[in-house]
């Protein structure tokens, strides 16, 4: 599948089965192990790389994780973080599947409110809801719009 | 089933028909006892006692009933009871429910917890659509709302009044002045969704330079609690009040409007004056909120 440059190749080594996510905004791999609840007392092999340099997008960050599989929620607050990010699915060290995220219309229950008096941030059984806008994050409940810092308030 | 939660839900035909619905209502069109089967539940969460009473009256005016809770501390909210529940417990014993609530969002809620209709009477610093569907039943009564001027003054960071009125008037080609002591400004965000939904908002540093250009002045309340001591508080204050003397150059049907109670803003010497409409606006809530009662319950 790559046909690239071997002196360019792999900064670690090769996972058997997992998950690459690539095409990371550089600088937010962090905030994406956070998101995925990664911690540094995770057992499976885990490498991140910051600031790599890519064709695509000058820099770029990259988390690789053995057997590990995203779901839809990891990857809607992913989308959030770094819309062009790539996930590759790894099965026997090679890509089975490469798809690209999405950010839904709506989020739910991915991203806290700042508004204190919303709510949504009560101990009411409902969960956060935002409709996603070209200017930023919309609560339907209280109105409040997200505009940046995005990272800093999904849940 | 019908929710009446804000006034982002409402398009200018919406809004037409509920002012046209409360006119009848307004001058007596209307069947006797049209609600008599009906009752309704006033769950104040939050004092408030005119926008009760004017529920309250409305509904018994239309011949139906009104049950209430009495206090915040009575009620079961002390208890810890969610206002999920509490809609869901109401739900059952009324045939719609209008809900005051200290959370932004609250109506919203309830609206989804409740198998019977919902009307938002004020949620925290969040929506209150009858007061903006009464703001504009009493501008109406004296001017067609298309493409007039409309100042709004006083606190427009934190006043809700301001905010809802204001994205109601933007769907009538309304050019918007707005008059806000420093640090009380209109939110970035709501004069941004305002100018998205075309609407032409011009700010302007002091009540003398904008009033001149005015159909309708829009004064709010202006809070205490939002100044660090009452020495800045009085100064903001007395800047920003309507004195009889600010009038002497206005347009002939210029309309005062504040939707009340009133603090200082606006000098009792203007209630004498043929602009000031702040009391005829209080009491087109009846109509109003009879024609929102009937509508979700008819
Ligand atoms: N077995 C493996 N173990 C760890 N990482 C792998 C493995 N196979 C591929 N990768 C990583 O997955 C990503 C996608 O690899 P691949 O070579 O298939 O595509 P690419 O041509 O680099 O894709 P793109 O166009 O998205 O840059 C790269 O970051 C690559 O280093
Ligand atoms: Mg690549
Ligand atoms: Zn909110």
């Amino acid at each position: 599948m790559s046909t690239k440059d071997p002196s360019r190749g792999l900064l670690v080594s090769p996972i058997r089965n997992g998950t690459v996510i690539d095409h990371i905004t550089a600088g937010e791999a962090l905030n994406v192990l956070r998101i995925l609840g990664i911690t540094g007392s995770t057992r499976e092999c885990l490498s991140i790389a910051t600031n790599v340099e890519s064709k695509r997008m000058r820099k770029k960050d990259i988390v690789k994780i053995e057997n590990w599989e995203l779901r839809t929620e990891e990857v809607d607050r992913i989308a959030l973080l770094a819309p062009q990010a790539k996930i590759n699915i790894i099965r026997d060290y090679r890509v089975v599947e490469m798809k690209g995220v999405e950010i839904p219309k709506v989020l739910k229950g991915v991203v806290r409110c700042p508004n204190p008096g919303c709510i949504t941030n009560t101990n009411e059984p409902v969960e956060s809801t935002f409709e996603v806008l070209p200017k930023g994050l919309h609560c339907l409940y209280c109105d409040w719009l997200i505009k940046d810092d995005i990272a800093n308030h999904i849940i | 089933m019908y929710h009446i939660i804000s006034i982002r839900d409402f398009e200018r035909r919406d809004l037409d028909y509920l002012l046209d619905r409360a006119q009848e209502f307004d001058t007596g069109d209307y069947r006797p006892g049209i609600l008599d089967d009906k009752l309704v539940a006033l769950l104040f969460f939050e004092p408030s006692t005119r926008t009760r009473m004017s529920f309250a009256t409305a509904m018994a005016r239309l011949g139906g009933r009104s049950i209430s809770v009495d206090s915040v501390e009575a009620s079961s909210i002390v208890k810890g009871e969610t206002l999920a529940d509490t809609i869901r417990v109401v739900s059952g014993y009324a045939d719609a429910i209008v809900l005051r609530h200290p959370k932004e969002g609250a109506a919203r809620l309830a609206s989804e917890f409740a198998s019977v209709p919902v009307i938002n009477a004020g949620d925290g610093a969040g929506q209150h659509p009858s007061q903006t569907l009464l703001d504009l039943y009493t501008i109406r009564q004296s001017m067609p709302i298309d493409g007039i001027d409309v100042g709004l003054l006083g606190d427009l960071r934190y006043g809700r009044t301001a905010h809802s009125l204001a994205l109601a008037l933007s769907l009538y080609g309304v050019t918007l002045h707005t008059i806000a002591p420093r640090g009380l400004e209109m939110p970035a965000n709501i004069a941004l969704e305002l100018r998205e939904r075309g609407m032409e908002v011009v700010e302007h540093p002091n009540v003398e330079e904008a009033i001149r250009e005015l159909d309708v002045l829009y004064v709010t309340r202006i809070q205490r609690e939002r100044f660090p001591d009452s020495a800045s508080y009085y100064n903001v204050a007395s800047s920003y009040r309507i004195t009889a003397d600010l009038l002497a150059a206005v347009k002939d049907h210029l309309m005062i409007l504040h939707p009340l109670p009133r603090a200082g803003e606006i000098d009792p010497a203007v209630d004498r004056t043929p602009y000031a409409r702040y009391f005829e606006q209080a009491r087109n809530g009846v109509p109003i909120r009879m024609a929102l009662l009937h509508e979700v319950m008819k």
